[in-house]
């Protein structure tokens, strides 16, 4: 099925949020994830699964700034 | 107040703009905005919001000039290596505008300080480079009911939102902690180049001024994120979140505190 990560699309094969996180080796707590513009809770990440058509956005800690 | 005959020519541009006038001129030379650090970030937004004659800009960072920041941090000139950022930026300020005041906070933001210091001041522009700061700045804000031009740059990448506390989606909302220590690269490891301070300083800079100018639409509810490598700019919606800890419906954050680890770094990205 095709979700949009970060605004483009991408076939993945299901499966939930972390299931995603994890065969893109991002770190869960390294990051904030949308589903559909809501932020999902981190306790959530293993249980939400994604459907066709989902928007899910990862968002990355962005610190600096001197 | 009245603006002199040199006021009227150096703001002329301004006034020419409908939308600013006199009247937003006025509101210009009245406001007062904080810079809370005067670094990468601050050095863009503190040089432009001089020169739109802002009348009180404070100044907070409690560090010297380093011949590493020079790569970026254009308020400082190669001979303030070694003194007080906060003093450079001054001379600054007021070497390009002498119509504005020049508040100076020697200091660190603290969870002591924060919600003294920013009462006092119309918009908060964050130009810190660590998340305590970045959480203490969020938190600080929301207590005091100040709109907050949050910013962030980290190697190729920048981000921008605006936050006016109870109306729209905070740091939290988002991001409900600092990141674990652990998982942090540092400012230094993780380099930066250098315009990117310039590109997003001077967005949180144009969002201040509208902000006190009451004009056009804020860049709340959502992140304005940049790729300098692409020349690209992303909006990705974010919306007040229910359970935030800090502005949601139940919250158990209620005083202002360190969150993190302060020294713990800047930067963090697969
Ligand atoms: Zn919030």
């Amino acid at each position: 099925m095709q979700v949009k990560i970060n605004g483009k699309p991408e076939e993945i094969s299901g499966g939930t949020v972390l299931d995603l996180l994890q065969a893109k080796k991002i770190e869960p707590q390294m990051v904030a994830v949308e589903v559909n513009d809501t932020v999902l809770d981190k306790n959530l990440l293993a249980t939400t699964s994604l459907n066709e058509g989902d928007r899910v956005e990862f968002l990355f800690y962005m610190g600096g700034g001197r | 107040m009245e603006f002199t005959e040199d006021q009227i020519s150096r703001y002329s541009r301004h006034i020419l703009l409908p939308e600013v006038g006199g009247k937003g001129q006025k509101k210009i030379a009245k406001a007062k905005i904080l810079l809370v650090g005067a670094g990468g970030l601050g050095s863009p937004a503190a040089l432009y919001l001089a020169a739109a004659g802002v009348g009180t800009i404070g100044l907070i960072d409690s560090d010297v000039v380093d011949l590493t920041n020079l790569q970026r941090q254009i308020l400082h000139h190669t001979s303030d290596v070694g003194r007080p950022k906060v003093l450079s930026g001054k001379e600054k300020i007021q070497g390009l505008n002498p119509d504005v005041q020049v508040s100076m906070y020697e200091e660190r933001l603290t969870a002591g300080n924060a919600l003294k210091i920013i009462s006092e001041y119309d918009v908060v522009i964050d130009g810190v480079d660590n998340f305590t700061a970045k959480f203490l700045i969020n938190d600080a804000c929301f207590f005091a009911g100040k709109p907050l031009v949050h910013g962030g740059i980290l190697r190729f990448d920048g981000r921008v939102t605006t936050i006016v506390p109870k109306q729209s989606a905070c740091y939290r909302c988002v991001f409900k902690t600092p990141p674990p220590a652990g998982l942090v690269a540092s400012c230094q490891e993780a380099g930066v180049i250098g315009v990117l301070a310039g590109i997003i300083g001077t967005i949180q800079a144009t969002e201040a001024l509208k902000l006190v100018l009451g004009i056009g639409q804020p860049l709340t509810n959502r992140f304005l994120d940049f790729d300098a490598r692409k020349t690209q700019f992303r909006e990705i919606k974010i919306k007040r979140n229910p359970d935030c800890a800090l502005c949601g419906a139940h919250p158990t954050i209620t005083e202002l505190f360190d969150d993190g680890d302060p020294f713990a770094g800047c930067a963090v990205r697969p």
